[in-house]
């Protein structure tokens, strides 16, 4: 513990400790937030920092420990309670009414109502519409939730917490569905908040981010505080050797082999968008076997939609998918599985997952028919067996292959979404967004498995928004903007600039026309 | 994974596994709890003609049970399958008492075989129509099978215009005699509708534990989405649930009407309440997802036992009606609690050990 300033608490955890079934989330925490700061909490997925702000949000109580509020030990049981005391929070999973306007969002539980004529909804918009324009956010407040991109969306919780009037407010990886252009509004919002005396916990997964922002520093590993520092006292490097124990580059070191003949191609796959313009637009690429190709993209870019309709998931594409050079006709995805793709999906919850199956259940489900006798008879050792093999093969640490696959933190789920595309024996592997919301260490894991895959002759598609990722990742790098390929090129020719200014291509040309 | 790292938690859960396995065992306490209650209370309960009796009514509650099971844990609800028994019914009693007319002026009439083969089938389209009106048509599957509910008991009624079709002994030159073997013969003491719900359950336990289209039904419940990007043909999932529950309803509606030797288009009426009812008590989730054949079993025999064993009480039909929906209420509410307490407890000797 390198030394921390102790001035100013408002808030303080001791001795927190919560147990989920089979998983302790926290262990022994003690950790204080301190007045006019933002307070940043760091660590790997599953380290618990989600847990440790739902107990101050009271969204879950603690297993053990105290809170102490300016001194006073107060108990905070629901998320009334916390409001109350003034704690805000913004979720990392948004938690938005869909079906509702968005000033109805902002001002759910606390309406503006005009006594018994009910609630006052031009009063609500026009306030709602005050935060937002404090957040440039150009959201109308009668919109509906639902039909606003997922950045905004964010930004609508945004304003909802700063709406609240908190003296706490913590934020979940608030930037995780933002632009640059967006994060830099937030980041304005914060620093005028912390003029205010907000004390402000800010979660991230983005290391430059808090090095930006932050005031005080914690970083919290398998549940336990590893580290509280000032941020003006640490570097980088600090965060990562407390978050993972040693200085260990995230990236897995690159394997050379010869790459095979093209076995995958796209040819002018095309998604027309709902309020006009194409969400894909005549998008054309091939991969060869044992490569890895990169796709480069902002949110919204498209490389979602063009992995849904590779894998024939939206009904109303046009275009041609081959796989060693035969067409693939039919708009069935178990089809396309069966043909040899597979697609690792950016929501592990939504998409990825049966919660309410075993760990072992969620692995073979997709495969079921590998293990088969006989036509219908499921052959449970055979079974056993290669789920034996896949989690010894991806490094899950699951303790018992027949609990919950809710019981394992994010990054051991995202393996079993992976270990379950494996299973149905793909060439050709489609990853959207494979680190999203994965913790350092789980995320060299997933790299270091995509290496191996592809020395063994796999085509991989991936997808993502991190530069420095799609550099060190991808023998070749597509960049997608507004639905458009723009440029496809080798790694060796590629450089930060080139991608970065061709990711903002589609854009450009949009503007122009308008 | 090495078997240092299975033992370590295997020990801490030690000391929970006794409230687990009290907490799986719920519904058979439940059982012997009517069992016993009415042992002391009810005059010859314990009686083997008693006991056959009971079994034979519980199993027209169980084969509903069994294909409503499979239909909730894929997340939907069939209301129909009262009204598909009632059909049923009649299907079988007009095929053996008239036949098919031909419009060339023959009637042909068919063995009991082939009676039962053709219910079933009937059975089997009714649940067909309810699974593409849920997946072709995107209909709620309440209010989809509320809708055949309706029309198949109109048709049961149409049919012979709201009568009883008596006698259904068969005649000897129409070689169609011997429909009551299903609801009234025996194999080694046991009714024959006994032997045939043991097969079926059994099968479905199978299915359900064996067969890749059993094991989809629970990914479909848990994550619809997840189950359609994993290439689960979810529709057929859902056809195929539906179609299964339609002609559970059928083998009941046949063992109905032969045990009465008629058929009456109001038969079955309300009999899909105590199907959900049994699979609930068996712990079968009504969110999807969870749910077991055994259980459902053990909660249409604890259903079963107690309506008869009121009865034999002398209890009025009124206060029955009471009782089974507080037991019902109980059920869940006792299941709900216990899991909640488990887990409470399980948590603070993890936080204690940890």
């Amino acid at each position: 513990m390198t030394g921390s300033d102790d001035g100013d608490v408002i808030l303080e955890l001791r001795d927190i400790t919560k147990a989920y079934s089979g998983i302790l989330a926290v262990k022994k925490a003690d950790l204080k937030l301190h007045r006019g700061a933002v307070n940043v909490l760091v660590g790997e997925n599953g380290a618990g920092k989600s847990t440790l702000m739902r107990i101050i949000a009271g969204v879950e109580r603690p297993t053990l420990g105290e809170i102490f509020l300016d001194g006073e030990k107060i108990h905070l049981d629901t998320p009334a309670d916390a409001v109350r005391h003034g704690i805000g929070i913004v979720f990392q999973e948004l938690n938005l009414f869909g079906n509702l306007s968005v000033a109805e969002n902002i001002f759910s539980t606390r309406e503006i109502t005009r006594g018994l004529r009910g609630i006052d909804h031009k009063a609500q918009v026009a306030k709602a519409n005050e935060f937002l324009d404090r957040l440039e956010a150009g959201i109308s407040a009668d919109t509906l939730a639902e039909d606003l991109p997922i950045g905004q969306q964010q930004l609508v919780e945004i304003a909802r917490a700063v709406s609240l009037d908190t003296r706490i407010l913590i934020m979940d990886e608030p930037t995780s569905a933002l632009s640059a252009a967006e994060v830099d509004i937030l980041f304005r919002v914060i620093a005028d908040l912390k003029a205010r005396g907000v004390a402000i916990v800010y979660i991230s997964h983005r290391l430059e981010e808090l090095m930006r922002i932050g005031d005080y520093i914690t970083v919290l590993k398998d549940g336990q505080i590893t580290g509280h520092a000032m941020v003006k006292d640490i570097d980088t490097s600090w965060i990562v050797r407390s978050m993972i124990g040693s200085d260990a580059k995230d990236f897995a070191k690159q394997i050379d082999h010869p790459l095979g003949d093209e076995v995958f191609r796209a040819e002018e796959i095309c998604l027309p968008r709902v309020q006009g313009g194409y969400a894909v637009d005549h998008v054309s690429l091939s991969v060869r076997k044992g490569e890895i190709l990169g796709i480069y993209g902002l949110m919204g870019a498209g490389r979602s939609e063009l992995f849904e309709c590779i894998m024939a998931r939206q009904e109303h594409y046009t275009g041609k998918v081959f796989i060693d050079g035969a067409e693939l006709k039919g708009r069935d995805t178990t089809r396309r599985i069966r043909e040899g793709l597979a697609l690792i999906p950016e929501d592990r919850q939504r998409e990825g997952l049966v919660q309410s199956m075993s760990i072992a259940g969620n692995l073979t489900m997709a495969s079921l028919s590998q293990f088969v006798k006989a036509g219908f008879h499921i052959d449970l050792a055979r079974e056993r067996q290669a789920i034996g093999e896949a989690i010894r093969g991806l490094a899950i640490k699951a303790k018992n292959p027949d609990f919950e696959v809710t019981s394992m933190s994010g990054g051991n789920q995202q393996k079993v979404v992976i270990g379950k595309a494996l299973m149905t024996g793909p060439k050709v592997l489609l990853m959207d967004e494979p680190s999203r919301g994965i913790d350092v260490g789980a995320k060299a894991d997933v790299f270091r498995t995509m290496r191996r895959l592809a020395s063994e002759g796999l085509a991989i598609l991936f997808s993502t928004s991190d530069l420095e990722e799609v550099m060190a990742l991808s023998d070749r790098i597509a960049v997608m903007s507004n639905g458009r390929l723009v440029t496809v090129v080798a790694r060796r020719d590629a450089t930060e600039e080139m991608i970065i200014s061709a990711s903002a291509e589609g854009h450009k040309t949009k503007r122009n026309h308008a | 994974m090495t078997t240092a790292t299975q033992t370590g938690p295997a020990e801490g859960l030690n000391s929970g596994s006794i409230l687990l396995t009290l907490m799986k065992l719920r519904t058979f306490i439940a059982l012997f709890a009517v069992i016993i209650f009415f042992s002391f209370f009810a005059p010859n309960f314990l009686s083997t003609a008693n006991m056959i009796l009971m079994s034979k009514h519980a199993t027209q509650n169980a084969f509903l049970a069994i294909g409503m099971t499979f239909v909730i844990i894929t997340g939907g609800i069939d209301l129909s399958v009262g009204s598909i028994v009632g059909l049923c019914g009649m299907v079988a009693g007009g095929l053996i008492l008239y036949g098919i007319e031909l419009p060339i002026g023959y009637t042909v009439y068919f063995n009991v075989v082939e009676v039962a083969f053709i219910v079933a089938i009937v059975g089997i389209v009714i649940g067909a129509i309810n699974g593409l009106l849920i997946t072709r048509l995107n209909v709620a599957p309440f209010i989809a099978t509320l809708g055949t509910l309706y029309v198949a008991r109109g048709m049961a009624l149409l049919y012979s215009d709201g009568q009883t079709l008596p006698n259904l002994q068969g005649k000897q030159e129409l070689g169609n005699q011997g429909f009551s073997y299903l609801g009234s013969g025996s194999i080694l003491g046991l009714p024959v509708s006994v032997w045939i719900l043991i097969a079926v359950a059994l099968g479905a336990a199978y299915f359900a534990r064996f067969v890749p289209l059993g094991r989809h039904i629970f990914a479909v419940g848990g994550n619809e989405r997840a189950a359609r990007m994993s290439g689960i043909r979810v529709n057929r999932v859902k056809m195929f649930v539906y179609m299964f529950s339609g002609f559970c309803a059928a083998i009941v509606g046949l063992v109905i009407s032969s045990e009465l030797m008629a058929s009456h288009p109001a038969t079955g009426t309300n009999l899909e309440l105590n199907a959900i009812a049994a699979a609930v008590l068996g712990g079968t989730s009504m969110s999807g997802g969870r749910g077991t054949i055994g259980g459902t079993i053990i909660g249409a025999f604890v259903i079963g036992i107690l309506s008869d064993g009121l009865v034999m009480m002398g209890v009025s039909s009124f206060w029955q009606m009471v009782i089974k929906g507080l037991v019902i209420i109980v059920a869940v509410v006792v299941d709900q609690a216990q899991r909640r307490l488990q887990q409470r407890v399980t948590l603070m000797q993890m936080a204690k050990a940890g």
